[in-house]
């Protein structure tokens, strides 16, 4: 025993390799994004600058690894999938400005930051899809809570990032009160509760489950690319709501610094790189999401959904509303 | 006491290790204090009950589903002529390597509206729509129950087997000698006898049942991990959440209290183990329950799910993975052998330091130990993060004043934390294991090589040790196993650039690209089977 634990001790020795090494020619993400989102993307940004990039993907607790690495965390790059995330590094400081005439000038000013901590990478439409059976419509998200849909609407759980920015732009529009009696509305309308993720609700949708769902609107474009999937998708519309009002709620994935990036410049680097043009339209093309950047264009399948309007909802408004939102999903027991 | 009544050395060390294991779940709970009265108040209003009574149900239902299926069976494998009972043997573990939140995908796309069955039903039957027919829905609690126990019934299975195969059998046919029926034996001595291997069992089930998060939000059940993951991830408030994972401890303690206490005086110990093989005889109808039973449960516990792997598997065939895939395999292997070695080692440490010296205080570093089980695997990481943070800050400064290059987060940046982390998390495992092992070793033994002028360790090496091999092996393996299938606490605490074979399939699935994952999924029940058919090998 005694030798099995001297063994041990030297593994565990040998296991302990230098994480933060010094050299400039790297840069260290964490990300909340997906790895075969962004991989493609640091391929291209490595064989461009020579610099290597190492990445940790994971979605929870990301912020608060970060705040008790603190001083010391080889962190450079936070990678974010929504708007909260990236308010709540930068409220925790966790983030440091970044002045670049390269990032100003490519990233509309309303998808930044006012001091410069995050930026607005691409935009994404919270859309519903309805089911090709229901023919074309106009719908709005307070329809959701129509009675005409009882039985008929599929949501992911009401405490995805995406679900609680739209609740909070609810908040935003129409105040606590009757954001309130709408969730209770849509619950009433689930045809089952609410599980998966926005790809199962079309999917549902196709079983004949339900009618309507929310998703995000590159989904659509990614289930049309997979052979299973693309019965799915076949079975859907995607609208795009409140068109004849205020828009459909829009939300970003964006990008910071550390606040103790121990690459600096190689960080500002990958920044600028993901804000190019050709950064900007692998982003269009490969993920079918919206790119922040002004003349980049969409790829072709998601330009043939169409112009539409967005809801111009500042995106730290919605962030705001971020608790209330929490609190109301609860009140009306959304996910029970 | 033949070894004097201390043991300065021991002691320290067994506090020690205790300590080690129990800081994060401290840490845990002293940062659990804050001000979130209002958040609770709101909570408790709203969806806690709900989640509670979810819990609740769920432990239930999972631990009654286990004794159901786990006994049964290991008293078919261990104590009758069951044909096949070779194989059925081993077969009966397979089950332990499958992630029951795999399972739990997999067979939502067997039997969901879209699934293989339902279609069947409907082009037989020419139902149009799902309000033309009533199924079953998987995606509910019941049907989280089923799934969890379908591959948490090893546990009471190997447990007992062990147990019911150690026995001595001459108190049974003491028994059947005063008229017992072979059945009325195996109710009224054996199974009696095995109860402290069975209910550790289920207390190990139990607690593997509350920290789960995988599977239960894949079926939209509740529980009190969902309030844990959202007053942490939604609301931001780590006290909160921490305060809720607390009292998920007092489950926790609940359970092992309760256990201890219904073994307590129980005290059956015997030095002549079960050499004999005089099995009961089955007649023709008990041979077809015996077998259909534990052939059905090998075929849904880990026959049909992993056929379904190598279907999807074959049908997105994605071979490119491969190389990249033993790769990641191998390293899973590793950490995993690492946190197995380390949790066994650590649990004959602080197990047989309270057999030597059994005062009830001594007993206290091996219970302790074990709390990190029902810790959900995030809170568990961020704890870690807690503990490690401050020594590692401290390492860098004191490098920074020495002058030294800065050796960077060496605790908790590096594979380190995640082999503490599985430590942590399945030390239970392993001290429930190793203690029933003990147990059954007679005390008239412990003396005996004292008589004789052998020292302790000398005894413990030559005599205990010898005696708890097989338990040894099952602990091993059960840590290894449960570390390869870990997720939350590696996703968080992963250095850059690492994978483990969960992270790796769970990042497809989480997208709903399983078929993808399919060869990544057939992995980690391979590597998983590696041990159960090396421990089987080595047994005979």
């Amino acid at each position: 025993m005694i030798k099995k634990i001297i063994g041990l001790t030297a593994f565990a020795a040998t296991l302990v390799a230098p994480v933060s090494s010094a050299s400039a020619d790297e840069v260290n993400v964490y990300s909340y994004r997906q790895p075969f989102l962004v991989e493609p993307l640091f391929n291209e940004f490595t064989q461009k600058s020579g610099i290597k990039v190492n990445v940790v993907f994971a979605k929870k607790g990301m912020a608060e690894r970060l705040a008790r690495e603190g001083e010391h965390s080889p962190a450079d790059v936070l990678l974010t999938t929504d708007i909260s995330r990236l308010i709540e590094l930068q409220e925790k400081g966790l983030l440091q400005p970044v002045n670049s005439d390269v990032l100003e000038a490519a990233i509309p000013s309303q998808f930044q930051a006012d001091d410069n901590s995050w930026f607005g990478l691409t935009t994404r439409v919270r859309n519903i899809y309805t089911a090709k059976r229901l023919g074309d419509i106009a719908i709005n998200y307070e329809d959701l809570a129509d009675e005409k849909y009882r039985g008929k609407v599929c949501t992911r759980s009401g405490k995805h990032p995406y679900t609680v920015a739209l609740v909070s732009s609810m908040i935003a529009q129409h105040g606590e009160a009757k954001t309130l009696t709408w969730l209770k509305g849509v619950k009433k309308n689930l045809a089952r509760k609410p599980q998966g993720n926005d790809r199962g609700q079309v999917q549902a949708i196709h079983q004949g489950l339900c009618d309507v769902s929310l998703g995000n609107s590159y989904y659509f474009g990614k289930m049309l690319k997979d052979d299973k999937q693309k019965v799915w998708a076949d079975a859907v519309n995607i609208n795009f709501p409140n068109q004849a009002n205020r828009g459909a709620h829009v939300n970003i994935s964006g990008v910071g610094v550390a606040k103790h990036a121990p690459h600096k410049d190689a960080a500002k680097a990958l920044l600028e790189f993901l804000a190019s043009d050709k950064a900007q339209q692998m982003y269009a093309e490969t993920n079918m999401e919206y790119p922040v950047r002004a003349g980049v264009k969409k790829s072709d399948l998601v330009a043939s959904w169409g112009e539409f309007k967005a809801d111009d909802l500042p995106l730290e408004t919605i962030a705001s509303h971020r608790k209330t939102a929490l609190k109301l999903l609860d009140q009306a027991k959304f996910d029970l | 006491m033949i070894f004097g009544q201390r043991n300065t050395s021991w002691l320290t060390l067994s506090w020690l290790t205790a300590l080690a294991l129990l800081a994060p779940v401290l840490v845990m709970l002293f940062t659990s204090v804050g001000n979130f009265g209002e958040l609770f108040s709101h909570l408790w209003q709203t969806v806690l009950p709900t989640y509670i009574s979810n819990t609740v149900l769920l432990t239930v239902y999972v631990s009654l589903l286990v004794l159901l299926l786990g006994v049964p069976s290991a008293f078919f494998i261990s104590q009758t002529q069951l044909i096949s009972a070779k194989w059925l043997r081993w077969a009966l573990l397979l089950p332990l390597a499958m992630p029951a939140y795999l399972v739990a995908y997999l067979y939502t796309d067997l039997l969901d509206y879209a699934g293989p069955l339902q279609r069947m039903l409907r082009t037989a039957f020419g139902w149009q729509s799902p309000t033309d027919y009533w199924f079953f829905d998987l995606r509910t609690l019941e049907g989280a129950a089923v799934v969890l126990a379908l591959v948490l019934y090893p546990y009471v299975y190997m447990l007992t087997r062990t147990a019911l195969e150690q026995q001595d059998t001459s108190l049974l046919r003491a028994g059947r000698t005063l008229g017992l029926s072979a059945r009325q034996a195996m109710l009224k001595i054996a199974l009696p006898l095995a109860r402290p291997a069975i209910m550790v069992a289920v207390t190990l089930v139990m607690m593997e049942t509350i920290a789960d998060f995988a599977t239960v939000q894949y079926f939209a059940v509740n529980t009190l991990t969902t309030a844990i993951y959202d007053t942490w991830l939604g609301y931001g408030d780590m006290a909160a959440a921490n305060a809720l994972a607390s009292v998920l401890l007092l489950f926790v303690l609940f359970t092992v209290v309760a256990e201890q206490k219904s073994r307590a005086g129980q005290r059956h110990q015997s030095n002549r183990p079960n050499l004999s093989n005089d099995k009961i005889a089955l007649s023709t109808g008990q041979q077809i329950f015996g077998l259909a039973f534990c052939w059905l449960l090998v075929i849904l516990g880990f026959a049909l799910p992993f056929g379904l792997l190598i279907v999807m598997a074959i049908d997105y065939a994605q071979f490119d993975q491969l190389t990249q895939l033993t790769d990641i395999g191998w390293e899973t292997l590793k950490i995993s052998a690492y946190a197995a070695t380390a949790a066994v080692s650590l649990s004959l440490l602080l197990a047989l330091f309270y057999r030597f010296y059994p005062k009830s205080v001594n007993h206290l570093p091996l219970q302790i130990s074990g709390f990190g089980y029902a810790v959900p695997g995030t809170v568990l990481a961020m704890a870690l993060m807690a503990t490690f943070g401050p020594i590692d800050h401290w390492l860098n400064d004191l490098a920074i004043w020495l002058n030294w290059s800065k050796p960077g987060l060496l605790l908790s940046g590096t594979t380190f934390a995640i082999i503490f982390a599985f430590v942590v998390r399945f030390a239970a495992i392993a001290n429930g294991t190793i203690s029933a092992g003990i147990g059954k070793i007679p005390h008239s033994i412990d003396k005996a090589p004292a008589s004789l002028g052998i020292g302790l360790l000398a005894t413990i090496k030559r005599v205990h040790l010898p005696m708890l091999k097989s338990s040894v092996f099952v602990a091993w393996l059960l840590v290894f196993v449960e570390a390869m299938k870990e997720l939350p606490a590696v996703l968080l605490l992963r250095p850059f650039n690492f994978e483990t074979l969960s992270t790796f399939v769970y990042q497809l699935i989480s997208d709903e690209r399983l078929e993808q994952g399919a060869i990544g999924a057939i992995f980690i029940v391979l590597f998983g089977l590696i041990p159960i058919i090396w421990l089987n090998k080595n047994k005979h």
